[in-house]
């Protein structure tokens, strides 16, 4: 069968000199679910980019539907029948889930919008497509299933016949993601077809019929995914082995760390987002917290590292009183932070690697004296937890924001673990981050906690909570509602029971003390 | 008891509608460029350009009308020129507003010299004024005709532009796409909507919109141009359309709020307080209103981030800790 889309010998080179593609060429036949999967920085969401008009390559061309194209911009994309959806969702949280999908194609009546035209076109396009939702709700009052559905209708709605993908299910609960999957076959049976760009090979293996695979910039294999492994995808993405089960040994814990007792947190709106949590980590083991995001984990992490209030309950670090406690005495007291929004609260962008991996210990007489800064010591110190946390830079002064997402989670790793901390809260630790990443960050909160630290892991992602933690609490609306001994004896569907509060442990069995 | 009793007069709601206007205009102009995501800190120095462009225009046309079309003109210049230095040349758009105010409040004075041979006042210019409009019926009920009937024409063309704006935004559109930039420019331009054409065309409706009311102040409010007349009206326009959420209906009312402290103020003169008191009366009010808005915008801001829980707080708070 003739290609749809075909992008012959893509090169792309940035001004700063990165190649981001090398002779890369990428192959789509019509109805079929292609996914494209690779590490960060492995060049898929530049190949995007110039598929949808955001970027030019230097070299190389691309042949839609027959015909030797050039794709200038997103409108011109749009145009031959193109759509994406983003990652990030491109839509105006005040405006109505109608207003969304018709903005700059409006039906209008006289110099008028017809809402009522809109409205309809959006009921129209959701029935087809078997995409339910609801014209008239704006769209921050809706969950990001919803919102995800709403990016695929916009994109029908502009007449779109090859959507890509942007790791759409990286938001996604599992029963979502099932709904995904379905609205996936769904548009494949009308006829169209799909980029899947994913970091999660099972379900790249669950919904694809190929698969293309990306490593530094170029293209190490095409392959119908019913003929290939897991294993196979993820060797060829980092060209090694990569083990998805996390080995550790058995935890051995001692003394509590973290205790945290009867903890509450009301939002502004007056909402209860942390309605009396307790549960204690002890020194040794990784204590998981899973849930939908939005369910107080958020709070919770930041209650706990200092950057948030709470209303009532206690929080104990090894004996102390430290609930409330600034940012500054919890790090005093050994309190580790790997926050869930790398950009904001872990890292300033625009500073260099260095200044960065020293920004919680510049005051500490190694690296400065009368106030100045040392910085022979600081050169040493960096370049040292560069190479042991093995962050890939152009050097100490390269700015953070330069680096792909896993390099600059590292050097938060980097600060975070090499403070010898007795208490590590980890929030989304490898949330967009490549599996070669991931892996080096699974290996070291293990290592951690069997060193002796108390782990906290909260994470959306339930493989990674399901195959790091020790101990397994499920947070949902603000409570914990199920407390497991044994995080390798429960299973994904029945932790999914719990996080969507279809079931719940009762109040004696769920106190995780 | 007297300031009382003149509150509730008549004429004292004649006063509030006519000191209304400009700010209702310099809100509206704030208002539609909000929307659109570019805050038009120069709306000050539109409006005294305008002033001094309606009575420029009139002396020497002996045309009040090409006098408004004048003060628009000069209103909707200065707006693109903002424009293209904050959209085109990527300045920042604050720092290009206080140069326009800058230049604005100098070049009024330099050209009022020129023209007029004073630096002060233009009462040398044969300068023209905007009709004063009866209304039919109205006009012969008492009281309300009072209020109501004999504004000056650019009075009924504010309280008009609260609606036409109203339906500008909400039913046109280019309404939509101005309220999509503003909020979530990559959305817009996600679907091929020009950003930067959408904010060209936002700011030139605000330069307009403070070109009728730099109009109505040298042209109706009083029948010369003075140095510096605006007197802060652009600013206390940016307060209002803030305060009233960014709104076409919040901003008329919060510019009645305004306009009630300047007509207080008006009317407190001819009583025995020190008139520098009285005169600060409607800045007071400005800056109680802002602290007010203020303290509950960070209360709703606080409540939004938390329902949009995934991408954090909306407050920025150091990580690592520093002594």
């Amino acid at each position: 069968m003739q290609d749809l889309l075909r992008m012959e010998s893509i090169t792309k080179v940035y001004p700063n000199g990165v190649v981001a593609n090398r002779d890369v060429t990428f192959a789509v036949k019509p109805g079929e679910i292609h996914a494209l999967v690779g590490e960060n920085g492995a060049g898929k969401t530049t190949l995007m980019k110039i598929l949808f008009g955001l970027e030019q390559p230097d070299a190389g061309s691309i042949v839609y539907e027959g015909r030797h194209v050039r794709i200038p911009s997103p409108h011109a994309a749009i145009a031959m029948g193109i759509g994406m959806v983003h990652q990030h969702f491109m839509l105006a949280p005040s405006l109505t889930v109608a207003e969304n999908i018709v903005l700059g194609a409006e039906p209008r009546r006289g110099p008028f919008l017809d809402v009522q035209a809109a409205v309809e076109r959006t009921e129209q396009l959701a029935k087809k497509y078997n995409l339910p939702v609801d014209p008239r709700a704006r769209i921050r009052d809706i969950p990001v299933g919803m919102r995800q559905k709403v990016e695929i209708l916009k994109t029908l709605y502009r007449g779109a016949r090859l959507l890509v993908l942007d790791e759409p299910t990286a938001v996604l609960t599992p029963q979502e993601t099932v709904e995904l999957f379905a609205a996936l076959e769904n548009l494949k049976a009308h006829g169209h077809t799909i980029i899947f760009i994913s970091h999660k090979l099972r379900e790249v293996k669950q919904i694809s019929d190929r698969v293309t695979v990306m490593r530094r910039g170029q293209v190490v294999g095409v392959a119908r995914t019913a003929e290939v492994t897991e294993a196979d995808i993820s060797r060829m993405m980092v060209g090694r082995d990569v083990v998805l089960r996390i080995e550790k040994p058995p935890a051995n814990p001692t003394r509590p760390v973290l205790q945290v007792k009867d903890v509450r947190y009301r939002s502004e709106l007056g909402k209860e987002v942390l309605r009396g949590v307790t549960f204690s980590v002890r020194a040794g083991e990784i204590v998981g917290v899973a849930g939908v995001e939005g369910n107080g984990q958020l709070e919770l992490a930041e209650i706990l590292t200092g950057l948030r209030s709470a209303h009532g309950g206690t929080v104990i670090i090894d004996g102390v009183d430290a609930t409330n406690a600034p940012p500054h005495r919890l790090r005093a007291m050994g309190v580790s932070h790997i926050p869930e929004d790398r950009m904001t609260h872990g890292v300033a962008a625009k500073a260099t690697v260095e200044e960065n991996l020293i920004s919680d210990r510049f005051h500490r007489p190694r690296f400065q004296r009368f106030g100045v800064l040392r910085r022979k010591a600081i050169r040493d110190h960096s370049l040292e937890l560069i190479r042991q946390y093995d962050i890939r830079t152009p050097g100490p002064t390269a700015a953070v924001s330069s680096l792909s997402g896993g390099n600059i989670q590292k050097v938060i790793v980097a600060r975070e673990f090499s403070s010898e901390p007795k208490l590590i809260i980890a929030n989304q630790p490898t949330r967009g981050v490549d599996v070669g990443a991931a892996e080096f960050i699974h290996r070291q909160l293990v290592d951690a906690a069997r060193a002796g630290a108390a782990v906290l892991l909260i994470s959306a992602d339930l493989n990674e909570v399901m195959a790091l933690s020790d101990r397994l609490l499920v947070l949902y609306n603000g409570e914990i509602v199920a407390s497991f001994a044994h995080a390798d004896q429960v299973s994904e569907e029945e932790l999914g029971l719990y996080m969507l509060g279809l079931k719940r442990q009762a109040p004696s069995e769920a106190v995780a003390v | 008891m007297d300031t009382l009793r003149a509150i509730f007069s008549a004429a004292f709601g004649y006063s509030l509608l006519r000191v209304s206007t400009p700010l209702l205009f310099a809100s509206l102009a704030a208002v539609v460029s909000a929307r659109a995501g570019v805050i038009n800190i120069g709306i000050e120095g539109m409006m005294l350009a305008a002033a001094f462009a309606g009575v420029a225009v009139s002396a020497f046309t002996a045309s009040p009308w090409l006098g408004l079309l004048g003060a628009v003109v000069t209103g909707i210049v200065m707006a693109l020129i903002l424009a293209y230095f904050a959209l085109k040349l990527k300045t920042d758009i604050i720092l290009g507003g206080i140069a326009l105010n800058l230049l604005a409040s100098g070049g009024t004075i330099f050209l009022l010299y020129v023209l007029a041979g004073d630096k002060g006042i233009s009462s040398s210019l044969p300068s023209k004024v905007l009709p004063q409009v009866q209304i039919p019926i109205i006009k012969d009920i008492p009281v309300v005709g009072d209020i109501f009937s004999n504004h000056n024409v650019l009075t009924y063309v504010a309280f008009l532009s609260v609606v036409v704006l109203y339906y500008f935004l909400y039913r046109t559109p280019l309404g939509l796409r101005l309220r999509a930039v503003g909020e979530s420019p990559d959305a817009a331009a996600s679907v091929g909507v020009s950003v930067h054409r959408i904010q060209f065309i936002a700011l030139g409706i605000s330069g307009m919109l403070a070109g009728f009311g730099g109009a109505h102040l040298s042209m109706g409010y009083v029948s010369w141009f003075s140095r510096d007349m605006t007197a802060g009206r652009g600013f206390i326009g940016l307060a209002a359309s803030a305060m009233g959420g960014e709104t076409p209906q919040g901003a008329l009312l919060t510019s009645l709020f305004f306009g009630f402290a300047d007509a207080l103020s008006s009317y407190m003169q001819s009583l025995r307080i020190p008139s520098e008191f009285v005169q600060m009366i409607p800045y007071l009010a400005t800056v109680l209103a802002l602290a007010v808005y203020a303290n509950r915008q960070a209360a709703r801001k606080q409540a939004v981030s938390h329902r949009a829980a995934p991408k954090g707080s909306g407050t920025v708070v150091p990580d690592s800790g520093h002594h």
